[in-house]
């Protein structure tokens, strides 16, 4: 085959997947705004997105953030700079650490469940059963979890924040001889309110691509146990790499000028 | 003259190059119960998938108590969908749902009103109020087709599907499956279309039988004619013999 055909066909392969995926976004959203809801589907997924998904974001943001101080302190000690370790371990966790790799965290555990739980719902014919019973399944299935996702990933990630500026407090003062209470107020005196909004933008940008592309490749999964397995892997891949994407344009927007 | 319950005329429809349904013709009266038989592949469920408008046909009309319904959408499609009850082949019930959560699932009104309701369609396919809190995760094959059964005639619609209802099941169970199917068909007075390539469910279920082959309906007739029909594909199949004018697919 022509090359110039072959990346022509790519191309436009991609731009199809982006119509497709935007045009699901777009269907679910708009079900956001029309009743019927479904607040019990709500609030089951808050539960086993956020709730379900706290330890393994806890102790991510925990041992990330005591690694962080112990290399900020053996890097700052080459220039006589070790007591930057608290103020830059809360900016290095809150602006970047914290959301990121909570969002990965959860990208694993949320995107890759609701791909293969929607996935099996096609293969299976729950999807065209809820139809056939007059239940639309973007209003049962996906706008609940996108929604969820959205309003949860910022909970998540405050508690993921605190914990990941936690464990540098404790590696500090049990390890690196850092004064708790000065390491504490040097902390609170280099966190500032945009760390705090960029941190919770993040997460919810970073919630609605991981609920998006579970929901996107599990309902859109074909061809029975092995069709699913690949959305399953699809979600995942894909969600990281809109997460890392978002994250970094998010991070040119706020911290870039 | 009745008008029948479900009219197909010219149904078509192709996936990419293969063309699975070429212009099907057939009607379903009122109260009847109609059984489509055909091999693997050729098109059964397509059909009930696009009269139920969760697929698109390329061509043709389908007329429901004389209405034209291809191409409805929003209200107007939930209107025409609540007419229908379908059994889907593996039952397809909500795995995160307890039974009467799945049986209830279509009706409205409080969950008390709901769970009632829900016993009352169970004892209907012989399942006791002790099934009604477990999830279908914890049933035998055959009870889940029970409570799939159940969901599809908790709200009383006038046509259910069942798509291959005795699937998976073994002989007993599926002849139970069917004696069901046969009795809640007379005693709700709907109109049943049925397909099949169980050979006992046909005879059990079947006031009338169509075969679809070659994305066409090739034959049609009352059960008692089936045996003695002279169409050699029809022969073919409701003998089991693997010489005949039909041909695996892939087979040299």
């Amino acid at each position: 085959m022509n090359p110039l055909v072959a990346i022509g066909a790519s191309v436009l392969a991609g731009f199809a997947a982006i119509g497709r995926v935007a045009r699901f976004a777009g269907t679910a959203l708009l079900r956001l705004l029309q009743p019927p809801w479904y607040p019990a589907q709500w609030f089951n997924q808050m539960l086993v997105i956020g709730w379900l998904s706290l330890p393994v974001v806890g102790l991510t943001a925990i041992f990330t953030g005591s690694a962080l101080a112990q290399q900020i302190f053996i890097g700052g000690s080459r220039f006589n700079a070790a007591s930057t370790v608290p103020a830059v371990t809360v900016i290095g966790v809150v602006r970047e650490l914290g959301p990121v790799l909570g969002g990965l965290m959860v990208a694993g555990r949320v995107a890759s469940a609701m791909a293969a739980e929607l996935g099996t719902m096609r293969v299976t014919e729950q999807i065209d059963a809820l139809v056939t019973l007059r239940t639309d399944p973007f209003r049962w299935l996906v706008a609940p979890r996108i929604l969820a996702a959205v309003l949860v990933m910022p909970v998540l990630v405050l508690v993921s924040n605190a914990l990941g500026v936690m464990g540098g407090w404790l590696l500090a003062t049990q390890r690196l001889g850092f004064n708790s209470a000065q390491y504490l107020a040097t902390t609170a005196r280099y966190l500032e309110a945009d760390d705090v909004i960029s941190s919770l933008v993040k997460s919810a940008v970073f919630g609605f691509f991981i609920a998006l592309m579970g929901c996107y490749h599990g309902y859109r999964s074909g061809g029975g146990a092995a069709g699913v397995g690949k959305a399953t892997t699809n979600a995942v891949v894909s969600s990281f790499i809109l997460i890392l994407l978002a994250n970094l344009v998010i991070t040119v927007i706020v911290f870039g000028s | 003259m009745t008008i029948p319950r479900i009219q197909l005329a010219g149904l078509a429809k192709r996936f990419g190059s293969r063309q699975v349904l070429a212009g099907v013709d057939l009607a379903v009266m009122p109260g009847e119960s109609l059984v489509i038989i055909g091999g693997s592949g050729t098109g059964k469920s397509v059909t009930l998938k696009i009269i139920l408008g969760l697929i698109a046909p390329d061509s043709g009309s389908i007329k429901v108590d004389g209405h034209e319904v291809v191409g409805l959408k929003g209200a107007a499609l939930d209107a025409h969908r609540a007419r229908f009850g379908m059994l889907f082949q593996g039952g397809a019930l909500f795995d995160s749902l307890p039974v009467w959560r799945n049986v209830s699932f279509a009706l409205e009104g409080s969950a008390a009103s709901r769970r009632a309701a829900a016993i009352d369609n169970l004892a209907r396919v012989g399942l006791g109020p002790e099934v009604a809190d477990l999830k279908p995760s914890e049933l035998s094959g055959g009870m889940q087709k029970r409570v799939a059964l159940a969901r599809a005639i908790a709200p009383r619609p006038p046509i259910i599907f069942f798509d291959e209802p005795t699937a998976g099941l073994d002989p007993i169970t599926a002849a139970v499956i069917n004696d069901l199917i046969r009795e809640l068909a007379t005693q709700l007075k709907i109109t049943a279309l049925t397909i099949t390539h169980d050979m006992h469910s046909v005879r059990t279920v079947a006031d009338r039988v169509a075969m679809l082959h070659g994305g066409v309906i090739i034959w049609q007739g009352p059960l008692a004619s089936l045996d003695g029909c002279d169409n050699p594909y029809v022969r073919q199949f409701i003998t089991g013999s693997a010489h005949g004018p039909i041909q695996m697919p892939g087979a040299r």
